[in-house]
């Protein structure tokens, strides 16, 4: 939305024409005789139509593309656009977003810059999703659906959420943080009408509320209940008896204080599951000799619809074969926090044909992902994570794995790969063999690292795959690059959109191709990288059409940023300290800029000064 | 007779000089690591930097690009054929006697701290990254590899067991500095 909001001004010339047109032939209605009445009754049928028509319109880029034709189109838009997705909560404020949109049923915000994920800025730096609450409590009583990334929600905004909205349907949290289990609690408790609660990677704080025990009683409209990241123990008891009452659950992602004995009894209250995480998988004592166990291999064969597993967090590779049964439905199976081996991975890989989307650790090595590019020739997002996540560990996975990769699965549209050594030729057979790539992520650990087997920088590898993808949208380089990397990027990423840079370019000129090279760029992330004032004036052509910069340990100036926003106004620069640095001296550590209708935000930390 | 001498200085006499400090804080060869917190720095000989030396590898924050939440998931493999367990002394201030425990046992921090707590009946807090233990006043420490004495917590489950040499409750104002802005 934030993209064009800019171009609001639009010729109303359409218009005229169109009334004049719909006048003389003759069109539907009686109205009465006079000229210019009849005039505004044809224009009040047209806007109908147009918001039938529109209400078809679901993608938010049609949308947006609609809204520019005219005023007419503009306004009928306006009123006809239920799901309203803002990419950044600062470029647009919640009165003027709730002015505009008049009958939003589902709401999608983004909050923080993706490198606040790593710890690269202090935490409290905004991001809040409460006066967000409070204005769609007001605009919109009847909304259904929110959906945040990295934001800041309390447990008030929960209880706001539960209490405000009688509808309130579905609550998907990504990365987010500031509120707890008590939180919780009232969000279930009072939320009738809920039917997904999805948790995703975000930071939950043990208020020791026994959340689970708050849902109301009788039957549950429960869809989908993911709380896989939350870090507490729940009441075992209650879950399985939620789980019972709810026969429309479909995705149930536990947490790892979950057992695989208790995830037993939950999987023979639900087999209609599609999606499971199954919790630690593993015991929650060691097993006596002479127990029973229960019948896993039993549970699994009762899930005749399950497609994605997930879980894994304790796993006792003693029991994964109770998983076979299931392997040769799976489209979706993330072992990302399983540390097994090669042999603990091939005999459920090798059952995988329809795998499309796999998530694992470094730890199966090279001969893992041989067998996963053996039998999973439908791969299209793989993401492979290390063990050891230091700069300096052994690499189990290499170049061989991505070789391999790339001649299994020629489908491949996705990959984020973790590594210690790395070769550009193995990088430029995957651009060769996968031309299917959108998103290319390959991350070597050790900073500034060449080819190992050439000692060249890896300029050729990523050159390649700008050049051979043609789909390529998502990029993140690594290893040892000089400024000719990022001329490739700049002369051939034409459909970049979302760049990440670290430890990588000898000098401005880097940052100047990309600028000025990548027409789509959108958001760039850059750390610690010799760009410094000149670079970023460079952009400044650019910067209105991105939604936000982000370059930290570069070497770039106040007086540098300063001129930036001097020239930009509608630009929101911000320069980010270290929570106890005191304002000293010109050097930025962090810029994060974006652009915004609305001026500096009003709920700065001290930490950070806005240009 | 010089070179004996010298010779000496590098083992005998450095291990009974008197010194401040807690025992077995000296410099020594460390690997860099990337994690916050972790303030490691390379022995004398990379010290002597110039400017033709690539850029000093002191702690890299955020690097590599893994979210917290990741890194403190991973468990250690859990290898059946491996005999013995990891045991370690593990002591409390103020307690009379010591413990031994076996760190193989355990999966990860929860179970080991809840153990603990179990053993000696008392409360250790909630742990974040940037505050230590709040809620408590003890702190749990261990004695890693190098001799140096470190918040249980701070690295990978992984590598605090193969690092880990012994435990120490920490208890009153020696656990309060231990548990502010590490």
């Amino acid at each position: 939305m934030s993209e064009d909001d800019e171009r609001q001004q639009c010729p109303p010339s359409d218009l005229e024409f169109v009334s004049n047109k719909a006048r003389n032939c003759n069109a539907t209605g009686s109205g009465s005789g006079h000229p210019e009445l009849q005039s505004v009754y044809l224009d009040q049928v047209l806007e109908n139509v147009l918001e039938n028509v529109l209400h078809f319109l679901t993608s938010k880029r049609d949308r947006n593309a609609a809204s520019l034709v005219c005023k007419s189109w503009y306004r009928v838009e306006a009123l006809t656009r239920s799901e309203l997705f803002i990419g950044n909560c600062y470029a647009v404020s919640p009165a003027r977003a709730t002015a505009r949109f008049a009958r939003v049923r589902a709401l999608h915000l983004k909050g923080k810059p993706r490198f606040a994920d790593f710890n690269l800025m202090p935490p409290d730096w905004g991001a809040h999703f409460n006066p967000w609450a409070l204005a769609m409590a007001k605009a919109y009583p009847w909304l259904e659906k929110v959906n945040l990334k990295r934001m800041s929600v309390t447990d008030d905004d929960l209880a706001t959420l539960a209490e405000l909205f009688l509808g309130f349907k579905e609550l998907v949290l990504v990365c987010c943080d500031g509120f707890g289990t008590s939180g919780l609690a009232i969000f279930v408790n009072k939320c009738r009408q809920l039917k997904v609660l999805d948790l995703i990677e975000s930071e939950v704080s043990d208020d020791e509320s026994d959340w689970i025990s708050c849902f109301p009683e009788g039957e549950s409209h429960l869809e989908s209940l993911i709380f896989d990241c939350v870090e507490c123990h729940i009441n075992f008891e209650a879950l399985e008896r939620l789980v019972a009452r709810s026969p429309l659950l479909k995705k149930l992602r536990l947490n790892r204080y979950v057992s695989i004995g208790q995830l037993y009894h939950l999987m023979i209250r639900a087999p209609q599951l599609t999606h499971l995480g199954t919790g630690s998988f593993s015991p929650s004592e060691i097993a006596g000799q002479g127990d029973q166990e229960p019948d896993y291999v039993n549970a699994f064969a009762a899930c005749k619809s399950l497609v994605c597993l997930s879980g894994f967090r304790e796993i006792i590779p003693d029991y994964l074969p109770a998983i076979y049964i299931v392997c040769a439905n799976l489209t979706s199976l993330n072992f990302s926090y399983a540390n097994i081996t090669a042999e603990q991975l091939k005999p459920i890989i090798s059952k995988c044909h329809k795998l499309q989307v796999f998530w694992v650790l470094d730890s199966i090595c090279d001969e893992g992902l041989q067998a996963v590019a053996a039998t999973c020739k439908e791969l299209r997002e793989l993401r492979v994570f290390p063990v050891d996540a230091r700069e300096d560990s052994d690499g189990p996975v290499s170049e061989v794995g991505l070789q391999a990769i790339s001649e299994g699965c020629r489908k491949l549209q996705s990959i984020l790969y973790f590594c210690q050594r790395m070769t550009n030729t193995a990088v430029i057979a995957m651009s060769k063999n996968c031309p299917d790539l959108v998103v290319f992520r390959l991350c070597i650990m050790g900073r500034h690292r060449a080819d190992h087997v050439t000692g060249e920088p890896m300029d050729d590898g990523f050159g390649a795959i700008v050049m051979n993808c043609k789909k390529l949208t998502r990029l993140a380089v690594s290893g040892l690059l000089t400024d000719k990397a990022f001329d490739y990027i700049g002369r051939h990423g034409k459909l970049v959109r979302t760049l990440s840079v670290a430890f990588s370019g000898d000098s401005d000129m880097a940052l100047k191709y990309v600028l000025e090279g990548c027409p789509q760029l959108q958001k760039l992330e850059i750390r610690d990288s010799p760009f410094g004032d000149a670079a970023l004036r460079s952009g400044l052509h650019h910067y209105y059409s991105m939604r936000f910069l982000w370059m930290s340990s570069c070497r770039l100036t106040r007086h540098g940023c300063q001129e930036i926003a001097r020239a930009m106004p509608r630009l929101v620069v911000e320069v980010i300290r270290s929570a106890d640095e005191e304002e000293m001296d010109d050097a930025v550590e962090i810029l994060y800029m974006y652009r915004s209708l609305v001026g500096p935000r009003t709920d700065t930390p001290k930490f950070v000064t806005i240009l | 007779m010089e070179g004996r001498v010298a010779y000496e200085n590098d083992l005998n006499l450095k291990a009974t000089e008197l010194r401040l400090g807690l025992p077995g804080t000296h410099e020594e060869q460390q690997a860099v690591s990337s994690r916050v917190g972790n303030n490691k720095r390379p022995n004398d000989e990379s010290d002597d930097q110039n400017e033709t030396a690539p850029p000093p590898k002191a702690q890299i924050v955020g690097w590599p690009p893994i979210r917290s939440y990741r890194k403190n998931n991973y468990q250690p493999k859990k290898t059946e054929s491996d005999g013995g367990g990891i045991y370690i002394k593990l002591s409390m201030d103020g307690a009379p006697y010591l413990r031994k425990i076996d760190l193989k046992v355990y999966s990860g921090y929860p179970e080991l701290l809840k153990a603990v707590e179990n053993m000696f009946k008392f409360n250790i807090g909630e742990y974040s990254e940037r505050e230590g233990y709040k809620g408590s006043d003890y702190a749990p420490t261990y004695e890693d590899k190098d001799g140096d004495w470190m918040l249980v917590g701070d690295v990978p489950w992984g590598m605090f067991i193969t690092s880990c040499k012994r435990l120490r409750i920490m208890k009153g104002s020696e656990a309060r500095g231990l548990g502010c802005g590490v």
